[in-house]
């Protein structure tokens, strides 16, 4: 139900009916700024998707803060290996809410050319909830752009993401057990 | 005795206040209630355009085009920002010490807002035109470290605390050449009165008479302003944000106000203090002459900022004691000279 039905009939040419989740919406899909980290050569194509030629800037994307506890986006470009799954997940978890995350790379969507490997994460919603896959191997940085404006718009319209609600809940499940709440971390310590 | 639009609007008010309230004091303390949210309104629209002018500026240099899908032409993109930091979570670390973490970012800005009242904006319109103006500016700006310093050591993090206590290495170091290339344009004058530096350039303008001073001042202007090549406090690639760290959302965003806030303040300085201030040609009102020079002196800034490469910690130290102090020393030294001579010619 939208707000500007529950306004009495006589009041609805006088009143102006806006809504702040609107307006924080328009500002935080148009504000995403993402971390600057990169696992493999599918970085090197996300940093070029901010320098001149295709200029991520535009949409005003291009704040890439070095600092997890500015930034909204996790873009997980390279493969993912087992042995660098903890320092990720503890970026992942430093990041204030609301959080997204983007899985660049046929790697880390599911394995890629390696997904045979013993090392390799095949799969980056094994251990985290993943918002888009942008497959490619590696994506073009067109291909980057295009996925962060999908991002917009899932950010716009959130029930876009209902289908793959459950999907996001079983991973945001499995990191939970793969980390320690600090409370339980600290009982431990003592 | 005074001239100028501002001057007489502001004179014009007083009498209506007069005509109201009666009181002189109560008039006194409306006015400069005015004034003070006046300059707050300044400096607070002065941080969300100057985050879209430095990126768009940023953009211009590295062959970009910058924001230009929010709202006409960009113009929009540091509201969406600022309210999507104003939505974030406010995360509070574990193991900070609490009172030090949160007044950090809020002190920070006190500094900041406060050399405001210093600025000679206009003829006659300045709002504490105190006998020792220069000296309390400096003593002002120099109370920006404890607020770095206390963000850094507050966030228990390591990052933080060497970002912290290179803020203290890096300010106090460039502090002592800026107030000696600054003394220059005191022994000129001969009054640490802010009017009366104006006052005194309405012929000559200092950059002309200490250009020595000009070019110490806008070195140690970007260091005590933590601009880029300068930016060591936040040096991303080594310490990652230095002493905001820890912070998110609003807190953070704090500490870009009152960045950008440093950033007009220097711009204002550099006009005021060797650009002439207010003067300028009778065709424009004094204000609009120093809001245009202001201007030109940010934009220069972000241009040296996006130019130049960030330095090392150590080469900067070195830099502000060995170099710049002694020709700073230098160029007093010069001055007194050149006033004897002038005196006996």
């Amino acid at each position: 139900m939208e707000i500007i039905d529950v306004v009495p009939p006589v009041l609805k040419d006088n009143v102006i009916v806006t809504s702040v989740d609107a307006l924080f919406k328009w500002g935080k899909s148009n504000s995403i700024w993402p971390l600057s980290s990169g696992l493999a050569c599918c970085s090197i194509e996300m940093m070029c998707a901010a320098a001149s030629r295709f200029d991520l800037a535009r949409f005003g994307y291009e704040v890439f803060r070095s600092c997890p506890r500015q930034s909204d986006l996790l873009i997980v470009a390279g493969t993912l290996t087992w042995k660098m799954t903890p320092p990720l997940i503890r970026l992942y978890e430093e990041m204030p809410e609301p959080k997204y995350v983007i899985a660049m790379g046929n790697c880390n969507i599911a394995g890629g050319p390696f997904s045979d490997s013993y090392s390799v994460v095949t799969g980056l919603d094994k251990i985290m909830p993943v918002d888009i896959y942008l497959p490619g191997c590696p994506p073009r940085p067109e291909a980057l752009i295009d996925a962060m404006l999908k991002l917009q718009k899932l950010i716009r319209h959130p029930e876009l993401g209902d289908a793959a609600k459950e999907a996001k809940a079983a991973s945001l499940k499995n990191l939970r057990s793969m980390t320690q709440p600090v409370d339980a971390l600290e009982e431990k310590a003592e | 005795m005074h001239s100028g639009i501002i001057y007489s609007a502001a004179q014009g008010l007083r009498e209506v206040l007069m005509s109201l309230v009666g009181i002189p004091i109560i008039v006194d303390i409306i006015m400069t209630i005015i004034c003070a949210s006046i300059l707050l309104v300044i400096m607070a629209t002065s941080a969300l355009v100057f985050t879209l002018g430095e990126r768009k500026i940023c953009a211009f240099i590295q062959v970009r085009i910058g924001p230009n899908r929010v709202g006409p032409g960009g113009l929009l993109q540091s509201v969406a920002d600022m309210l999507k930091l104003m939505d974030k979570e406010d995360i509070v670390p574990k193991g900070i010490d609490k009172w030090l973490w949160v007044l950090s970012p809020i002190l920070l800005l006190v500094p900041s807002a406060l050399i405001y009242a210093f600025f000679p904006f206009d003829d006659g319109v300045i709002l504490a035109d105190v006998n020792v103006g220069l000296f309390l500016l400096i003593a002002i700006t120099s109370q920006t470290v404890l607020p770095f310093l206390m963000g850094g050591y507050a966030s228990n993090s390591k990052y933080s605390l060497i970002g912290g206590m290179r803020t203290v290495a890096q300010m106090l170091g460039y502090e002592v050449p800026m107030v000696f290339a600054l003394m220059g344009i005191v022994m000129l004058t001969g009054s640490l009165k802010m009017s009366a530096i104006v006052e005194a350039q309405s012929n000559v303008w200092f950059i002309v008479l200490q250009p020595l001073a000009f070019l110490i001042y806008i070195v140690t202007a970007l260091v005590e302003s933590n601009r880029p090549p300068f930016n060591l406090v936040e040096g991303e690639s080594e310490i990652i944000a230095g002493p905001f760290t820890e912070y998110t959302g609003m807190r953070w965003a704090l500490f870009f106000l009152a960045e950008f806030s440093n950033l007009m303040c220097i711009g204002i300085l550099t006009t005021t203090l060797f650009l002439g201030g207010w003067h300028g040609p009778d065709f424009l009102p004094g204000f609009c002459w120093f809001w245009i020079k202001t201007f030109i002196c940010v934009l220069f800034y972000q241009w040296v900022g996006w130019t130049f490469p960030r330095l090392r910690i150590d080469t900067m130290l070195s830099f502000g004691w060995k170099v710049l102090l002694p020709v700073a020393l230098i160029n007093v030294l010069l001055t007194g000279v050149g006033i004897y001579i002038y005196n006996i010619m």
